[in-house]
């Protein structure tokens, strides 16, 4: 070994690791160099956070070999992972809201008993400037936007004195200017010497920040390249093993019958903030609507109102001619509209079986002289287990039900009632690859019975290979709709609030 | 060695051993406490477990003092299952009974088929009431129910403090105690010359009832689903709201209907220790019973019998009475450990 | 003449309000680190109660031993039970994670059960009580008129007032402890992963308030009374946690709280001696009352830490 190159970071050695009979990382080998921004690329589910989450000390491998700077460790906690020197911004952030800024960067890493919150605001100050993060350190974490209570993580971890830092999914959440701020943050820190590792499936990001790329499919390494020798096309082809989606629309072209009706449709968020503004959207027989956007533009919102839960403070919705504005969940589902929820949590009870939860949404159907009928509950579940191929048993608890046998047991209670308007929102998220495959091919199938579908999602792919047409929505607006074949420029600059001067739905037509 | 809960849920037929496995750790520690005093944890066991079922006397002792446990472990029950934490058993408890005090003072020109109905009309409407403020706080303002129900214990007691020491004082001795309702307002004895009286039946029915209401009706479906995951159950078009107040309000109802019984069947007057934490030990059936009305059944049954036992093993070995008390509090504690079993497992590595 | 009266009934109030607040103050402090850290201890009336007894039985078997200092023996031994009690909510809350509430509640059924049991084991069935010469007044004030009998206090009403309080704030926003305990109850995921052990703060949470009300309890049985009876706490473990919302989880504002339902009370009994005819229950009810009255008001915005009654598991 030569003086003149010093050893990685970090080398990760045939990590594994085993949840039950799930392999989330089989012997995987990852090398972050010195001083150079690293991506890990992966579908959801490929292992990336996983892996990471190993070299935090958040889990512990069931086999491999951690090295830091060329010395074995072993990390029992994030405690651990912060004295070697790694810091990990996660997507969901650890911050204690009503707390400030300051206390939330020096908590856990105080020295003494006293707390000399000036001092300590102070040295929060100095790193924040070294790195060029503007944030104030007396602030409540509570009144910050989404992107600086990023940059007060990221400045946790620099405050530690971390020279690895691992961000999960970091721009997930951010706007495009925010973005931008990111990814300028990141060069900067590089040129101080510190080492990113930057967890994405995001081709376009990966290609515009880093040096390297590490990609995982299904827990294993499918290799490591230089992002300046590659191309996002081979990118892809790692990540997904195949070039296109298994899921392919058929030709069969929307009808004219508009089926569900939005029309300036306003809504705020839980914290009384106005989150949908004004959305007017038709969507007619037979199509699938897709609705893209990054998160927190108000999709949830829009969805929940849809669905009955959330009140709708403007203008009115209209479902197969009837009025549901603000009319709950039992008039919603009676005017014929099915509803797959984002958080699959928030529509089945847990601790209830499959059967009960399969009935739960028209209790009427199974109620006989005020008594409920059991065999019946039990039957129908039985028949939409084996119509669905769900891998359970009728009085199992869904709470033992694996995420895609989850989604089934929701996509049966919905499907199973031919719903003429169906508002489906994240339905892959957190799916493996087959049940990912199963839920695409219901959509197209019902698209093809001639729902009117409207299809929330934050995946890109997902909504470009489903959709007939896209909405794309930024801070509760509808910034233009256009056709799925749109060029990705186009789309992503309607995701970041640029409009598209000539209304794309006429030029569709033309 | 390192202790690690893991999520792993038990096997169904397992989880009806879980308050048995309780029971049997509880009367493990507790023979520490017996042979802390000298006396033999087996002869103490005996006179708790045994004796009380060996004699008829005895046992319909047990059953007099099952019947208000029955009562307030189904109330509990039915809040805990609807996601109603009334702890409020005992206010309620004790304004049933005042309320039924109320009427029973009145009815001696009534019948019997007048006055009984009545009262329980009564009784069930003060417990109702009782609870109404916290129902609707919880429902309409998001307030924890748990601290609202738990401070209206202590004033419904020193509301009754208050009536026993004001206007129904006793004229003749001074005793804070009520007058004595009418004789056709007493609970009929079932058994001639025991102390076993119409409010047993009364319980029993009320059992039956709740257990039909929660297995066999959609409202009971509902209730455990608005328990179980509000969001949920909003989700699937169930009115959450109007749910979680009939649970609550049947509940108070219900706890009322214990305190008519005290007044009714046992003290036929109004006392301050009336419920005498009657309520509170409603809790321990429920969560013993595992929040199911036959193990409801079976835990009021057991805590009766360790009530009536406690007298005999104080009485024969010179173990304080409050013995008894301690078993059933170390029993709620360890039904409570032992019910994660049906959750989780722990490994030893 | 009329003047003297006033003066009389003035001090009498301040001094009474004074004593009353102060087992309040020991418990509601004591509840607002519990809580601070996202537990709640419904445990405090029976612990207040187990403080009681213990601290009479100890002191009063110490005194028949001849031993110096037994009062001091005593409030020890009420500590030490108080943080037994407050390990076993630990035992369930923390490490078990079972709902608190029902917990919380068994330990107030269990720590009253088992005082009960110690009481007939140690004194028997006799209704007459060894006595104890309590902890006395402290003169510091001497005879200085108003002063002395207003603020001539008893030492543990000192401590209440004078460091107890304090010393809660500056734990709570000047020290580490206190920041990783907010952080604790407002947030454990993300305490853990700054590397602040979630448990061990909980715990020493659980501690520190377990012995805060015991001595609580213990002052009742040691100082003010002198004596043990099962009446002794009634329902001041219950007000304490009024206190504690009413407060809104902050320990000087905890302690006006004490101080206002320690006026109201102290009134209370002077407006009795006066001939006013309002029962004396309605006063024992304004405490609970107008914390309801508080939370229906606050509602939904009464700053609940943010993990409050959520056990923490990591995944």
């Amino acid at each position: 070994m030569t003086e003149s190159i010093s050893p990685p970071a970090v080398e990760m050695r045939g990590i594994v690791k085993r949840f039950g009979p799930v392999i989330a990382n089989n012997h995987v080998d990852f090398t972050l160099e010195q001083g150079e921004i690293h991506a890990l690329l992966g579908e959801n589910g490929a292992g990336k956070t996983t892996l990471m989450r190993i070299l935090y000390g958040l889990y512990h491998p069931d086999a491999g070999e951690i090295r830091i700077k060329g010395q074995p460790v072993v990390i029992h906690s994030p405690k651990d992972a912060i004295a070697h020197g790694i810091g990990m911004v996660t997507q969901h952030f650890a911050l204690a809201a009503p707390l400030t800024v300051a206390e939330n960067v020096v908590l856990g890493y105080t020295d003494g008993f006293r707390l000399d919150l000036p001092a300590a605001s102070q040295k929060v100050l100095d790193a924040a400037r070294r790195f060029g993060i503007e944030v104030d350190p007396n602030a409540r974490v509570k009144d910050l936007s989404v992107g600086q209570r990023q940059r007060v993580e990221i400045l946790k971890a620099l405050y530690r004195q971390a020279d690895v830092l691992i961000l999960d999914e970091p721009t997930a959440v951010l706007t495009p200017q925010e973005v931008e701020q990111l990814f300028e943050g990141l060069r900067r820190m590089q040129s101080q010497g510190l080492s990113v590792v930057f967890i994405s499936h995001k081709l376009h990001e990966v290609m515009a920040i880093t040096d390297r790329v590490t990609v995982l499919r299904q827990g294993e390494v499918i290799g490591t390249v230089r992002t300046q020798e590659t191309t996002p096309a081979e990118l892809a082809r790692m990540m997904v093993g195949r070039p296109t989606f298994g899921v392919s629309k058929p030709d069969t072209s929307p009808r004219d019958d508009v089926l569900l009706r939005l029309e300036k449709v306003a809504a705020l968020d839980s914290r009384g903030l106005p989150a949908v503004k004004d959305v007017t959207l038709h969507v007619r027989a037979g199509e699938i609507l897709g609705l893209a956007g990054v998160s927190g533009n108000g999709q949830r919102e829009l969805a929940q109102v849809l669905e009955g839960v959330r009140r709708c403070t403007g203008g009115y919705i209209v479902a197969n001619g009837h009025d549901i504005t603000n009319a709950g969940p039992r008039k919603v589902m009676a005017a014929g509209v099915g509803r797959i929820p984002e958080d699959r949590h928030e529509s089945v009870v847990l601790d209830l079986t499959v059967a009960q939860n399969m009935a739960l949404e028209h209790l009427d159907a199974y109620t006989r002289g005020g008594v409920l009928d059991k065999k019946r509950m039990r039957a129908h579940a039985e028949q939409l287990i084996e119509a669905y191929q769900i891998k359970a048993r009728p009085d199992d608890p869904i709470r033992t039900l694996s995420g895609g046998n989850m989604q089934k047991v929701i996509l049966a209670r919905v499907l199973e009632r031919n719903p003429s308007v169906i508002i489906v929102a994240q339905p892959t998220r957190g799916l493996d690859v087959g049940a990912t495959e199963y839920v695409h091919q219901k959509l197209v199938e019902q698209r093809e019975r001639g729902a009117a579908i409207l299809l929330i999602s934050e995946d890109l792919d997902e909504i470009l290979t489903l959709s007939d047409r896209v909405a794309v929505m930024y801070e509760g607006e509808i910034m233009g709709i256009v056709p799925p074949d749109v060029d990705l420029e186009t789309l992503g600059l309607l995701m970041s609030g640029v409009r598209i001067a000539n209304e794309p739905e006429n030029t569709e037509a033309a | 060695m390192k202790l690690r809960i893991e999520k792993s849920p038990a096997p169904v037929w397992f989880r009806p051993l879980i308050p048995l496995l309780a029971i049997l750790f509880t009367i493990l520690i507790t023979s520490v406490l017996v042979i802390l005093v000298g006396a033999n944890p087996f002869h103490a066991f005996y006179y708790f477990l045994i004796d009380p079922l060996s004699s008829r006397v005895s046992f319909i002792e047990v059953l007099v003092k099952s019947t208000p446990l029955l009562l307030t472990g189904a109330a509990v029950t039915f809040a805990f299952v609807g996601g109603f934490w009334n702890i409020g058993a005992e206010g309620q408890m004790l304004m049933g009974a005042t309320a039924a005090t109320a009427i029973g003072i009145h009815m001696h020109a009534a019948p019997p088929w007048v006055a009984i109905p009545l009262m329980l009309a009564g009784g069930f409407a003060a417990g109702m009431a009782w609870v109404l403020i916290p129902a609707l706080m919880r429902v309409k303002l998001h307030i924890d129910e748990v601290v609202t129900t738990l401070l209206l214990n202590a004033v419904a007691l020193l509301i009754v403090s208050a009536i026993l020491n004001g206007p129904w004082r006793d004229p003749v001795s001074q005793w804070p105690q009520s007058p004595e309702i009418a004789a056709s307002a007493i609970f009929p004895k079932l058994i001639p010359r025991t102390r076993l009286h119409l409010g047993f039946l009364i319980a029993l029915a009320v059992i039956l009832i709740v257990w039909f209401i929660l297995t066999r009706t959609p409202f009971g479906l509902k209730m455990k689903a608005v328990g179980l995951g509000p969001q949920a159950a909003r989700f699937a078009g169930i009115n959450v709201d109007r749910t979680l107040l009939i649970s609550a309000l049947v509940s108070g109802g219900i706890a009322g209907l214990a305190g008519v019984n005290e007044v009714a069947g046992i003290h036929y007057h109004l006392i301050d220790a009336i419920a005498g934490g009657q309520g509170y030990t409603g809790i321990i059936v429920a969560t013993l019973g595992g929040l199911n009305a036959w193990g409801v059944t079976l835990a009021a049954f057991f805590i009766g019998l360790i009530d009536t036992g406690s007298q005999t093993v104080s009485r024969a070995l010179g173990v304080p009475i409050y013995l008894g008390d301690v078993i059933q509090a170390t029993l709620l504690l360890t039904t409570l450990a032992f019910l994660l079993f049906q959750r989780y497992r722990i490994r030893i590595r | 003449m009329e003047q003297a009266v006033w003066l009389t009934f003035l001090v009498g109030v301040l001094a009474a309000t004074l004593r009353v607040a102060t087992p309040l103050v020991w418990a509601s402090i004591g509840e607002v680190y519990t809580e601070r850290s996202g537990v709640l201890n419904l445990g405090i009336e029976g612990i207040m109660f187990l403080g009681a007894f213990v601290g009479f039985a100890a002191a009063a078997k110490a005194s028949q031993a001849g031993l110096p200092g037994y009062l001091w023996i005593g409030l020890g031994a009420a500590v030490l039970a108080g943080v037994i009690m407050a390990l076993l909510m630990g035992l369930l809350s923390v490490t078990l994670g079972v709902n608190q509430h029902v917990s919380g509640l068994g330990i107030t059924l269990l720590s009253i059960a088992l005082s009960m049991f110690g009481f007939r084991l140690v004194f028997g069935e006799s209704k007459v009580l060894p006595s104890i010469e309590p902890f006395g007044q402290i003169a510091i004030f001497g005879n200085i008129p108003i002063l002395g009998p207003v603020l001539n206090q008893y030492l543990l009403t000192y401590v209440a007032f004078l460091v107890l309080v304090p010393l809660a704030w500056w734990m709570l926003y000047r020290s580490s402890f206190g920041l990783s305990l907010r952080a604790v109850g407002e947030n454990p995921e993300a305490a853990d992963a700054a590397g602040v052990n979630v448990y061990r703060i909980r715990y020493l949470a659980l501690i520190i308030g377990g012995a805060f009300m015991a001595i609580g309890g213990a002052f009742l049985s040691l100082a003010q009374l002198g004596a043990f009876s099962p009446g002794i706490i009634a329902g001041r473990g219950w007000v304490s946690i009024a206190l504690v919302i009413f407060a809104r989880w902050d320990p000087v504002r905890a302690m006006w709280g004490a101080l206002l339902f320690g006026a109201v009370s102290a009134l209370q009994l002077r407006l009795q001696t006066l001939g006013f005819q309002l029962p004396y229950e309605a006063f024992l009810a304004l405490p609970y009352l107008i914390t309801i009255f508080a939370l229906a008001i606050a509602g939904r915005n009464a700053p609940y830490p943010g993990a409050y009654l959520k056990p923490y598991r990591r995944e």
